[in-house]
């Protein structure tokens, strides 16, 4: 393993002089480096009151936060759907997958909040287009089988990346997936259900899902990121225990899974270079197309400007509320206060 | 994954389920059928349910804070899941299934009140719908516990303890915006007034529920009145607001005059359904 020294900074501006202080701040760093890296070389978990070093904390606020809003705006192409869900149970169903997004959500910001960035800062971030989410989302969910095809594909890409990030080396983090990975299993379970009753049904049911799969099968594959050598930030995130299969990797162990789960749909993945390889023991896939994915992620896709205008308005419209909350609770706590002292 | 049975658990964590003693495929599968005067009642209880579902489904993603969107979501998973139960009951009576009653009926089939019709507007206006319809609901199904029709008492008696916190949610926001800013308590009467003119036709002795309360069947409507006001009225006043003085608006008593919105809800609610009659999803 190898792991880059970082600079040690013993205090947060740079220009201050040194005093007594920062050479005590400075050798609590070295003691905070040197318990870090051991904890790297034994793959032990970093926990929030724990030394790391700078890199590793906005490596992990910008993974975790892209995690998060990756979650909210994932409720947008299935939330789509709940009012016109063809059967009660399956409006139900649905209600409750997209409502667990939006506590994946919660459960990743608060991861991410133990890193010092607060939920506030990571909203706007997600508010202004600066940050990221998946891609997958820029694509509509144009009829009932997407939601079929998200749930088992998207949510299933999902899982395979996540399974491996219960061990990653940031405790909340680690923790808050082993949360989530049990309720995605759930969502893929109920999406591969969905294509199997339309793959079963009529014609145009079975064409509904053909053509869901046809369409979520690329971006689901692009979701573990770009081919190993254009994955700049891999390495570190592997040596850090943060990532621990590269992308690569993780693309493989999913098809290699999806192929006989079409297969019992009675559905077909859209490439035709898909079979197996009995030397390598994995199914040989055709490339992806990359500029697509690209241009996409530069805010190009058919919804980037949708799924955040739908984003902001709900911010926009629910200001006035989060303001009424925080003066009701600040006028609350005023009384408590008033009401102990008379009482003192 | 073999099997596709394995694949139907609704399990999730964010969800809180109050024991599930009763499921509504149990529910159509095992119990004798409703009596037909007992399912119209059901079918007309279920019918608020439901539309209350779809209205309040929409706030997902749309809440103002992430909380809400689960807190909502939560009321209409269990708003949905009264109303599977009371029109599965229905159902019974006609050999026809939830699903049968919720895409199939036409607008003037369809037996809800206007209150639940009514748009979300902004937060506070959900809210103040949701203040009204839960504070009714909390009355009604207290009462209908006792119901000599035991199906109907332990739908009740399930939906109690959920509706317990909707309760609770809604004035726990009314007294928020009411006590909040200048803008929220502005907010929040005029959601009040907006909704109010809509809560009189709750307590309509309608039929068949006037007849089936003589046999203990159902709850008289106007029997719950009084107390549904009292608490209502309490409420209000502790929020800093006023009880809108609006009459209850004229023109509906359940029996197919209904508001305008319900043609928009039901047809985007039934469009998928009716496109394929007869698939199973
Ligand atoms: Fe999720
Ligand atoms: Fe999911």
């Amino acid at each position: 393993m190898s792991i880059k020294k970082p600079e040690l900074r013993a205090v947060d501006s740079p220009n201050q002089p040194i005093t007594q202080d920062a050479h005590e701040a400075a050798d609590d760093a070295r003691v905070g480096w040197e318990h870090f890296q051991q904890l790297m070389e034994e793959d032990k978990r970093v926990e929030p009151r724990d030394w790391m070093p700078e890199q590793y904390r906005k490596t992990l606020v910008r993974q975790v936060s892209q995690h998060a809003h990756s979650e909210i705006i994932g409720m947008q192409p299935e939330g789509n759907w709940i009012s016109r869900a063809p059967s009660l149970k399956r409006k139900s169903v649905l209600m409750a997958k997209v409502q667990d997004e939006a506590g994946h959500g919660l459960y990743l910001y608060s991861a991410a909040e133990t890193l010092g960035t607060s939920r506030d800062e990571m909203y706007q971030q997600l508010y202004t287009g600066k940050a990221k989410y998946s891609s997958i989302f820029n694509y509509p969910a144009r009829t009932w089988a997407d939601v079929g095809a998200i749930g088992w594909l998207v949510d299933g890409a999902a899982i395979t990346n996540q399974v491996p990030l219960c061990r990653a080396s940031y405790g909340p983090y680690g923790r808050a997936m082993v949360r989530v990975c049990k309720e995605e299993s759930f969502h893929q379970r109920q999406g591969w259900e969905i294509l199997y009753t339309l793959s079963h049904g009529t014609e145009e049911q079975k064409q509904m899902a053909q053509d869901a799969v046809d369409r979520t099968y690329g971006p689901a594959l692009q979701m573990f990121g770009p081919p190993d050598g254009d994955s700049p930030n891999s390495q570190q995130s592997m040596a850090w225990n943060i990532k621990r299969f590269s992308n690569d990797d993780l693309r493989q162990r999913f098809v290699d899974m999806i192929v006989p789960q079409a297969e019992a749909l009675g559905l077909t993945l859209p490439d035709p270079e898909l079979k197996w390889n009995e030397e390598r023991g994995h199914y040989d896939y055709a490339d992806l197309d990359w500029d697509e994915f690209f241009s996409v992620v530069k805010g190009n896709g058919p919804l980037n400007h949708q799924r955040l205008a739908h984003y902001r308005a709900a911010r926009d419209n629910g200001a006035w509320v989060r303001e009424a909350a925080a003066a009701y609770a600040a006028k609350q706590a005023d009384a408590t206060r008033g009401s102990a002292l008379l009482s003192a | 994954m073999n099997s596709a049975a394995d694949f139907t658990s609704q399990d999730s964590a964010t969800r809180i389920s109050v024991g599930d003693a009763i499921t509504p495929e149990g529910l159509g599968a095992s119990s004798t059928p409703a009596p037909e005067e007992t399912a119209r009642y059901a079918l007309l209880l279920g019918d608020d349910c439901l539309i209350l579902a779809q209205r309040l489904g929409h706030w997902i993603s749309r809440a103002p804070e992430l909380e809400e969107d689960i807190a909502l979501g939560n009321i209409a998973l269990d708003l949905l899941g009264h109303a599977r139960f009371l029109l599965t009951y229905a159902g019974s009576a006609w050999g026809k299934s939830e699903d049968d009653l919720a895409y199939f009926r036409s607008e003037e089939e369809f037996r809800s009140c206007r209150l639940v019709e009514q748009e979300n507007g902004d937060f506070a206006q959900t809210i103040a719908r949701q203040l009204l319809f839960s504070f009714y609901t909390h009355e009604l199904y207290q009462r209908l516990i006792h119901s000599a029709d035991s199906t109907l008492s332990a739908i009740a008696d399930k939906a109690l303890k959920e509706v317990d916190y909707h309760q609770d949610h809604a004035a726990q926001w009314l007294l928020r915006l009411g006590g909040g800013t200048e803008e929220s308590s502005r907010r929040m009467q005029n959601g009040l007034e907006a909704v109010w003119p809509y809560l009189e036709e709750l307590f309509a002795d309608v039929e068949p529920t006037a007849e089936l309360s003589k046999n203990d069947i159902a709850v008289l409507p106007s029997s719950l009145r009084e107390n549904v006001l009292t608490r209502l009225t309490a409420i209000i006043e502790q929020a800093g607001l006023r009880v809108p003085d609006a009459k209850g608006a004229l023109g509906a008593d359940r029996s197919g005059r209904f508001s305008e919105h319900r043609g928009f809800i039901l047809a985007e609610m039934q469009v998928l359904a009716r496109q394929h009659p007869g698939a199973t999803w």
